[in-house]
């Protein structure tokens, strides 16, 4: 009973997103105060049941309704409580009404947060909003049904959730992902019901910087949850492998966050106005273009589960019809805008512009290497072809180089003109102190000297460097000052540092990094990095779901010592065999362990990994989402709602809700 | 000009588009890899369910038009397959041979008695070896074999009633395999 109402309510919500678009787009038209009212009610309907059925999904799941076929193949009554719950997003089905919970939450937040925004303009955003939602929830009741039934053979147990997903990481990671792919949703819904209304003013690029710093902050920390995921869960210690599915959550990343640059000029300056809307679209169908890979499974990869072609030709028209108009939309609309230019060679838009273009050649580098395969396969008829880690890293890092370079000069600079001299003046110092600094620190590491890691090091430091003597001449030189200095500028700081944080873990972690592959008996010991790791033998546990085999390390050396305990686990109902690393993190350094199979009696092999800074990279990534939430806490956002219309709108007339 | 370089992200969208239903046509995972394709059915040699004694290999497949079904008792997906595999049996006649997959021959016996027995036999690969001469990602999954016991069309996954409309029975009737509406 209780999932067919869950079907039913999700029933309700599209047609209820369906008077959502209707309502808004007619209003917005004929300048219908209550026909936009009626719009934007909609909008907590369809949030509510959306909420609803997600609600029927997750009762199935707790009760092991194994009646209905995703709990079926997704769930086992022997698996614990918390997992269930997550068990309800761990495939296709139940992450895509995820998604659509997510949506809806989002248009639901635009809905109670723009009130002070001219009626028309809100009206149309959230009539794109409901558009996407109708697609969505479309999408979900056509092709990926998640409350249908096996009747009346029911199994009497489940087939349980893959173990590699049994783990705090999958709780988190897919919505805050999800979260920020839709987030990016609204960007993009303020930028269509721009080029609908032809007023491609200042204003819809300063409504939607604060949803974009969130979308953006939120797909932050869930790509750096995910890479952590991987990094423990997969038991070989790499964090990033350029894999299409993880492409799919970098490339809307990368345009997100020259999108967030570009709405700034756009904002204060009033110019790059064309540029940014298709930045704008772009991320956006990015997103879409992530979640048609993951879903259909066009590109091979360990992450696409659900493989079903009617789906991914549905999502494919989705795309085509979405974006392919939006397109159409932006070619139109765009000469009506007027851009002056008004700045000149060297100065902070200058800079914004190198930070967008080599934002967007990373993109490019990231998207070829990601789609060449398809390109190549369809091109020759089916040939398979596979592009390496070498090529990502050798394009990808020296761009990544010259845009740290570029930022720390870039806020520096002044906005319309900044003579050179004064960059000399200012920088020239801190160019000396970073140079001398970076090439001296990989002296204070193990291991053998190299030039790759002075050279990050550089960089980190003269983004540091660079950045914290701004504030210092911001504050005027006081430590009073450093409270006069606007949030959104320590958002933007904070972000930096962030920025500079990975770049130092990434480059440390990748050339100091030790790996060994042992045969270790009982007794037997191993050193490495320092470090003497003595096997102790191996015992049997048992989980709530598994029985797993516990081998126990003793790791001594730098004045301590301490137990790692990796575990081969067994699955129960599934049978599957998962190994579970033991880690020592530490600011410094990771110690991991992974245990393989037995070799001979008493006799395993066993992984061993020293990691220098890994941690680094994850600490970056929650720095820089950090920094976007606190930009939006700036005051001036505040001061906007408060005064309700802002001077660059007055002049947009049309009815106000 | 100036207007026509607007509609450049469009056609850059179109190209991107193109490639992707390309790929995607190709890149279609039900459709068998071509290596199994009209190639023969691999050697085996197993025990059969339903006689113990009886060890059977591939040349009992051959000599009639068969599906062959990969399937097992933990695998739920099987169960619903399992109501289209008896509609097929009693409304077409079809000859479903049954490989149980990684599975207790108990459990087996104790399904087909509960459920029904659409198969005219089954094999027991109860250590998945067969299994991985097929090629098997996992249960169920279903080949078409001619007379000459070579594979004609690989499903992974459940065969439903959409998968008999469009790939089963199409193939069966370019073989000339029956005029089903007539007969039955």
């Amino acid at each position: 009973m209780i999932p067919e109402l869950g079907h039913f309510c999700l029933i309700i919500a599209l047609s209820i997103s369906v008077v959502q678009c209707l309502t808004s787009f007619t209003g917005a038209y004929r300048n219908d105060a209550i026909l936009m009212r009626v719009g934007s009610s909609m909008v907590a309907g369809q949030f509510v049941f959306v909420l609803l059925g997600f609600a029927a999904l997750v009762y199935a799941f707790v009760n092991s309704d194994f009646s209905v076929a995703y709990v079926a193949r997704n769930s086992n009554t022997l698996l614990p409580m918390q997992f269930k719950v997550s068990a309800v997003w761990g495939a296709h089905e139940g992450s895509f009404l995820l998604w659509t919970l997510i949506m809806s939450a989002w248009t639901l937040a635009v809905a109670v947060f723009s009130r002070h925004l001219p009626g028309d303009v809100r009206a149309r955003v959230l009539g794109v909003m409901g558009v996407l939602s109708v697609g969505f929830l479309l999408f979900l009741l056509v092709t990926s049904n998640p409350f249908e039934r096996i009747v009346p053979f029911a199994p009497d147990n489940g087939a349980d959730l893959n173990p590699l997903l049994q783990d705090f990481g999958l709780i988190v990671h897919p919505p805050l992902l999800y979260t920020g792919y839709v987030g990016f949703s609204v960007a993009f819904a303020f930028a269509i019901a721009a080029l609908l209304s032809g007023k491609l003013d200042a204003s819809w690029a300063r409504w939607s910087r604060p949803w974009t710093n969130l979308a953006w902050a939120f797909l932050t920390v869930g790509i750096t949850l995910g890479s952590w995921w991987a990094y423990y869960e997969l038991g070989w210690g790499g964090w990033w492998f350029w894999d299409p599915v993880e492409n799919a959550s970098f490339m809307p990343w990368l345009a997100g966050t020259a999108l967030i640059h570009s709405l700034a000029v756009t904002e204060k300056r009033g110019t790059f106005k064309s540029w940014t809307v298709l930045l704008a679209i772009t991320t956006f169908s990015l997103s879409l273009l992530g979640a048609f890979i993951v879903r259909s499974g066009i590109l091979t990869s360990v992450h696409a589960f659900a493989v079903d072609p009617e789906r991914g030709l549905f999502i494919l028209g989705f795309f085509v019809l979405v974006v392919g108009s939006s397109l159409v939309l932006y070619a139109m609309r765009v000469p009506l805008i007027r851009s002056r230019v008004n700045f000149s060679g060297l100065s902070r838009e200058t800079f914004l512009l190198t930070n967008n273009l080599l934002l967007i050649v990373a993109l490019s580098i990231v998207f070829v290497g990601t789609f060449y395969p398809l390109a190549y396969e369809a091109a020759t008829g089916g040939g398979k072809i596979s592009v390496g880690v070498p090529y990502f890293n050798s394009l990808f890092i020296p761009v990544m180089a010259v845009l740290t370079f570029a930022l720390g000069v870039g806020h520096t600079a002044r906005w319309k003109k900044t003579g050179t001299a004064f960059l000399v003046k200012k920088l020239g110092f801190v160019l000396l102190v970073s140079f001398g600094l970076g090439v001296v620190l990989p002296l204070l590491l193990d291991g053998v000297y190299r030039w790759e890691v002075a050279l990050a090091l550089v960089l980190a430091v003269w983004v540091a460097a660079t950045h914290l003597k701004d504030l210092w001449f911001r504050a005027g030189g006081s430590l009073s000052g450093l409270a006069r200095i606007s949030a959104g500028y320590y958002g933007m700081l904070i972000a930096h540092l962030g920025f500079a944080v990975v770049l130092v873990g990434v480059c440390i972690t990748s050339h100091y990094s030790l790996e060994r592959d042992v045969r270790l008996g009982f007794g037997e010991s191993l050193e490495l990095g320092g470090l003497n790791f003595t096997f102790q033998g191996v015992a049997n546990t048992q989980g709530d779901n598994y029985s797993a085999t516990r081998g126990s390390l003793l790791v001594s050396g730098d004045g301590s010592s301490y137990w790692l305990y990796p575990e081969k686990r067994k699955y129960l109902s599934s049978n599957q065999v998962m190994s579970e690393a033991a880690i020592n993190a530490g600011l410094f350094k990771d110690v991991y362990v992974s245990l393989g199979e037995p070799v001979a009696d008493n006799t395993w092999t066993l992984r061993v990994h020293y990691k220098p800074f890994v941690r680094w990279t994850w600490l970056g990534g929650l720095f820089m989402a950090l920094g976007g939430v606190l930009a939006i806490a700036d005051k001036r956002y505040r001061r906007l709602r408060q005064t309700g219309r802002n001077p660059a709108t007055a002049t947009l007339g049309g009815a106000t809700v | 000009m100036g207007r026509l370089r607007l509609f450049l992200p469009l056609c850059g969208f179109l190209l991107l588009v193109v490639m992707l239903w390309l790929g995607f046509s190709l890149n279609d995972p039900h459709i068998l890899p071509s290596a199994l394709l009209q190639k023969p059915f691999p050697g085996f040699e197993l025990p059969s369910l339903q006689d113990a004694e009886k060890t059977l290999t591939q040349e009992d497949l051959k000599g009639k038009i068969l599906l062959v079904n990969v399937w097992a008792t933990w695998c739920p997906t099987c169960k619903a397959e399992h109501a289209e595999l008896m509609r097929l049996k009693e409304q077409f006649g079809l000859e479903i041979a049954g490989v149980v997959y990684k599975d207790e021959p108990d459990n087996a016996r104790r399904w087909l008695a509960a459920y029904g027995d659409p198969y005219i036999y089954n094999i027991i690969d109860r250590d998945g070896r067969l299994g991985i001469d097929l090629g098997v990602y996992g249960a169920p999954e279903s080949f078409l074999l001619n007379a000459e016991g070579k594979i004609l069309y690989k499903r992974v996954g459940e065969v439903n009633a959409r998968i008999w409309r469009d790939e089963i029975r199409p193939r069966l009737e370019q073989l000339e395999y029956f005029d089903l509406d007539q007969q039955r």
